[in-house]
């Protein structure tokens, strides 16, 4: 390949070959070229989304360290910070499911104990195509196996995610992941290289083949076949990363010990991009430079060049900034973990450039005092790549596919729907292992997760802390904005189900191709909506991801901007309510039971027009001063239960996804007991739109009184009893059936046998 | 000397092998009919210094019978590996 | 009992939660590397769950060769209480501290769910604070727990008294439906399901307290439903 090519075959335009040009001086070398390749990839760089990201809000009292780094951290109180990532593995899941999915979390849980914080809990939202297709079948089983396979060996509960399915999803399915680690506020640690002298240890395991450009062939570019692409799979095959969750387990000890005894300086782990993105971006942040020995870095298989080295995505390695006094306390906690451990760097000063700037150097070279093999400006590959402000265009038919509302069909049997939407997650979330570190109060399946702010090395603290994943792509699909703040609403209220006051909020923005001007749109009106959203709740966005190019034979996938919602509870000491209750109970729906005047029940994007084929409307408007009144009452509801004080509470769940007669039909198999609600009409049943409770009270006149206080609207759905859930006239449906159905649907689906 | 040598482990007759008959319930789906007593096992391969194969192999099958499988469950049988 | 040892093994994950709820019974409770080649100084000895030396050979296959077991041996032979909760079971099977072994579940998936246990024996540190017949609703959290025997083991097992504790809706196949043995002189305690995750009704249930109260030989302050 001749040199005026290459670049492209990295994935570099003609215009950024020229900027690397004009940033060196001079034509980048081989070695130079693949390592701006991958620095300035879409994955490594966010070249598209970046002018948008920064109209987030990303302040709030709590904030410790906000967008931009490894994982934000909040303060959570007690001497306590919590770490929260958000991030993505679609494309090297959608080539190899069980491994793509493994790596996902073994990154993600580098990116937090790089924080100095201990990982507490994973949770995964997955989207994969239509159920009934066997490449699907294959997906889902193989990246469930690969979350459980990975995640309860290396030992960080798995407490709970998310599972769509669309068919937009077929050939590009989503595999996000989302780590939540806890510190003592005081270890916080950054990756930064700094110290002139001191020396950068490459931890972990040997560097081999695997991954190499994985993020600019596999994440930064679309799979082109029409087919879900086998043929291309094949080819794509070797970047593909194989995660081993031992080495992780103990690369996670041996830094942690390196962390609390104070032997390192700095510590960056090695994620996308390999070893050149942690050397640049380490020595990027402390402002130094930095040699790098190529020939130091122990390898797995014979011959690998420069270029394939520091681009290499091996998995489980870290990159350790140590005095040299400390080199040999380094290696001792080390060899104890069983932990490799090599010096492969030394920091260097900066040296002033042309107009006095001072510019750290980033050298590549063949043994410490061997020849220079490339040279560049750490910050050019860290920070400096071109940004683009992409052009972006509405859609025409906007306004044509706003009108096109959907409606409850006549002669549907409601039963039927409500049967084929009832879907019990509960064959994913068996698998992971969801309780270790004794902290799981509210495990996967319901509204969020709620866990104790406990764990090995932290202070104590009677806290607790919710999480929530959530996302509405068909919302999404048909109004970004919208449908943005709109999945952020959503995660509110579920943390609100456990008693939670949101305090932060992570998003991964995964959407299609960039050079769609349609797609554009879309990424900057859902940052929009999110925005809005966040100012209005007063939510800090404390960090990102995106992933762009999730597209098959030309077509986008929906907007799909998957939210993280952290809640604190101020005292965990009692469970709060589930999804059950007890005969006799008052049933209530809290919470303004309308979307609008003109449209009271809303089915655009929802779970029924999906199953109806009916694709187009547009999600009910936003009414952040009600909702966030109504979801503060709850909270402070189960709050007050998880305290201790007695209640009169016996079931919270939100109404979302499937609307009431889905949270009616997850409670009464909760409950084992059933409800007969008269006052519902067939517009309401299946209607979506946030900020709807139900509540069930063993003293309904206590727990209106105290909404009204708060002024928020309640309405007397039914007393419970019997063993149907009869809504309206359409829907009679027996409990036990119910619950057999949900918990065999997934199964049967899968094709396995009871 | 230098022996490439083989271990197939496999469950001892007897032993509930799951893995060998779900994979076997598998297969009339997939169009394989007449396909039974499916086994599940592992293979390991790698080289021994010794002075003659049959000192390779009681090698190999002390290692194997000491590590490599599990006697109360696992039957393990070594053999040199073809090249 | 005061004092217990949680051996540590690469790849072991469920010590600190061990540590910790030993401790909430007022034992202490140390963290104990595997290269330790000394146990006399303590009580008693539990091998917490986890994926020792990443469960890559099988379960427990390389753990059976660290240090620390031969000293695990000297202290169990000398009547010592020793615990093996899920992976320390399958650990505790392939040193032949115990008997039988734990293949792949028969559904060939992970298990992460609580079950019914029932209390079949109380002759051993583990249950002699409850009584047979007790129900107790203790998670499991396993891929291979699915305990199988040959039938003079089994026919030895039962004979002696050696099934401490059953599943009453068997999840992965068990032989007998066994979830947990003792050996012949009651000291020496294998169980797949997590009773240190069953401490506390904020966590789902209690009904742990009974199992590790007796394995600390505190009087029984509660005994199942």
């Amino acid at each position: 390949m001749s040199d005026e090519t290459l670049h492209r075959a990295l994935g570099l335009t003609d215009s950024e070959f020229e900027e690397i040009c004009s940033v060196l001086g001079r034509r980048p070398n081989h070695l130079e070229l693949a390592c701006y390749g991958v620095m300035w990839s879409e994955h490594c760089s966010y070249k598209s989304s970046r002018i948008h990201l920064r109209r987030l809000p990303t302040e709030g009292p709590h904030v410790l360290v906000g967008p931009g780094e490894n994982a934000g951290v909040i303060d959570a109180g007690d001497g306590i910070a919590i770490a929260l990532r958000i991030e993505s593995h679609n494309h090297p899941s959608a080539i190899e499911p069980y491994q793509g999915a493994a790596t996902g979390v073994g990154g993600i849980l580098r990116d937090i104990f790089t924080m100095g914080a201990r990982p507490l809990a994973v949770m995964d939202p997955l989207f994969f195509g239509s159920l009934d297709e066997p490449r699907t079948q294959w997906l889902v089983e193989g990246v469930v196996s690969g979350i459980s396979g990975y995640g309860n060996s290396v030992g960080v509960p798995t407490i709970g995610g998310e599972l769509t399915f669309d068919p937009c999803y077929q050939a590009n399915p989503l595999v996000n992941v989302l780590c939540c680690g806890a510190l003592p506020s005081d270890r916080l640690v950054l990756g930064i290289a700094s110290g002139v002298g001191n020396l950068a240890v490459l931890l972990g395991s040997l560097t081999g083949r695997d991954g190499i450009g994985g993020v600019s062939v596999l994440a930064s570019a679309g799979f082109e076949g029409a087919d879900g692409a086998e043929s291309l799979d094949d080819a794509k095959r070797p970047s593909v990363q194989v995660g081993d969750p031992y080495e992780e387990k103990r690369l996670i000890e041996a830094c942690l010990e390196l962390l609390d005894s104070h032997l390192v300086v700095g510590i960056q782990d090695l994620g996308g991009a390999g070893l050149i993105c942690a050397t640049s971006e380490t020595a990027a942040r402390g402002r130094v430079g930095m040699d790098v020995d190529v020939s130091a870095v122990p390898l797995r298989e014979v011959g690998m060049q420069p270029w394939e080295i520091m681009t290499s995505e091996s998995q489980e390695r870290m990159l350790a900034i140590v005095t040299p006094e400390n080199l040999d306390a380094l290696n001792e906690v080390c060899a104890r973990w069983e932990v490799r451990a090599t010096v492969v760097g030394r920091v260097t000063e900066s040296t002033p450039s042309s107009e006095g700037e001072p510019v750290g150097l980033l050298r590549l070279r063949d043994g410490f005092d061997g020849p220079v093999l490339g040279e560049v400006p750490a910050a050019s590959l860290a920070d400096e790549a071109p940004l683009y402000d992409r052009p972006m265009a509405r859609p025409k038919d906007l306004e044509q596919r706003w009108a096109d509302e959907p409606h409850v069909l006549e002669g549907e049997d409601d039963g039927e729907v409500l049967l084929d939407l009832l879907v019990s997650p509960e064959w994913v979330y068996r698998q992971y292992d969801s309780q270790l570190f004794l902290n799981t109060v509210v495990g996967p399946g319901r509204d969020a997760s709620l866990l104790r702010l406990a764990g090995p090395g932290l202070p104590a603290s009677e806290r607790g802390f919710a999480l929530t994943t959530d996302s509405n792509p068909r919302w999404c699909a048909l109004d970004p904005r919208r449908g943005t703040a709109l999945t952020l609403m959503e995660g509110v209220a579920n943390v609100a189900c456990v008693g939670a006051t949101p305090q932060a909020v992570v998003n991964c923005l995964n959407f299609g191709n960039p050079e769609h001007p349609e797609v554009m749109w879309q990424l900057s009106e859902a940052i929009d909506g999110l925005a809005e959203a966040c100012r209005a709740l007063e939510i800090p966005v404390i960090g990102g991801n995106v992933s762009l190019y999730n597209e098959s034979g030309g077509a986008d996938i929906h907007p799909t901007p998957v939210l993280g919602v952290l809640g604190g509870v101020p005292s965990l000491v009692s469970p709060p309510p589930g999804w059950g209750w007890s005969e006799g109970d008052t049933v209530l729906l809290v919470g303004v039971d309308r979307a609008s005047d003109e449209n009271p029940w809303p089915l655009a994007g929802s779970s029924y027009a999906a199953r109806s084929a009916q694709h187009g409307g547009r999600p009910g408007d936003v009414h952040f001063g009600e909702f966030r009144r109504t979801a503060d009452f709850v909270a402070g509801e189960v709050a007050r239960m998880c305290a201790g004080e007695s209640s009169d509470l016996t079931g919270v769940h939100d109404v979302a996804s499937g609307g009431l007669a889905i949270a009616l039909a997850e409670m009464v198999t909760a409950a084992s007991c059933g409800l007969r609600v008269e006052n519902v009409v067939r517009d309401e049943l299946f209607s979506e739109f946030p900020g709807r409770f139900v509540v069930a009270t063993t003293n309904p006149a206590e727990f209106v009184r105290r909404a009204d206080d708060a002024r928020v609207p309640v309405r007397v759905l039914g007393v419970a009893g019997g063993d149907s859930l009869d809504l309206g006239s359409s829907v009679r449906l027996d409990v036990d059936a119910l619950r057999q159905r949900s918990r065999r649907a997934l199964d049967d689906a899968l094709g396995h046998q009871s | 000397m230098n022996y490439a040598v083989r271990v197939d482990v496999t469950l001892r007759t007897g032993i509930a092998d799951p893995a060998g008959s779900t994979i076997e319930r598998s297969l009339p789906t997939l169009g394989f009919d007449g396909v039974h007593r499916v086994r599940a096992g592992k293979l390991f391969l790698f080289e021994v210094d010794a002075s003659s194969p049959d000192e390779a192999l009681l090698t190999a099958q002390k290692l194997a019978d000491r590590l490599l499988s599990n006697p109360v469950i696992e039957d393990a049988r070594c053999s040199l590996a073809e090249d | 009992m005061t004092s217990v040892a949680v051996v540590v093994f690469p790849g072991s994950n469920c010590e600190y939660d061990a540590a910790r709820a030993l401790e909430s019974l007022g034992a202490s409770a140390t963290l104990v590397f595997h290269s330790a080649q000394d146990l006399s100084a303590f009580d008693g000895v539990v091998l917490p769950g986890g994926f020792a030396h990443g469960d890559y050979l099988r379960p427990g296959a390389l753990a059976r060769f660290s240090p620390v077991m031969s000293a695990l041996e000297r202290f169990a032979a000398g009547g010592g209480p020793v615990l093996g909760i899920c992976n320390g079971f399958q650990v505790l099977t392939e040193a032949g501290l115990l008997p039988g072994a734990l293949q792949k579940n028969r559904g060939l998936t992970f298990l992460c769910q609580p079950e019914t246990l029932v209390v079949a024996s109380t002759r051993s540190v583990l249950t002699r604070a409850a009584n047979v017949g007790d129900e107790l609703v203790i998670p499991i959290n396993h891929f291979s727990g699915n305990y199988t025997c040959d039938d003079a083991t089994h026919r030895e097992l039962v004979e002696n008294d050696q099934v401490v504790l059953r599943y009453r809706d068997n999840p992965n196949g068990s032989r007998d439906d066994i979830a947990g043995i003792s050996n012949r002189a009651g000291n020496v305690v294998g169980l797949m399901p997590h009773p240190e995750r069953a401490m506390s009704s904020l966590l789902g249930s209690a009904d742990g307290l009974v199992l590790l109260r007796g394995f600390l030989g505190l009087e029984p302050a509660f005994s199942g439903r």
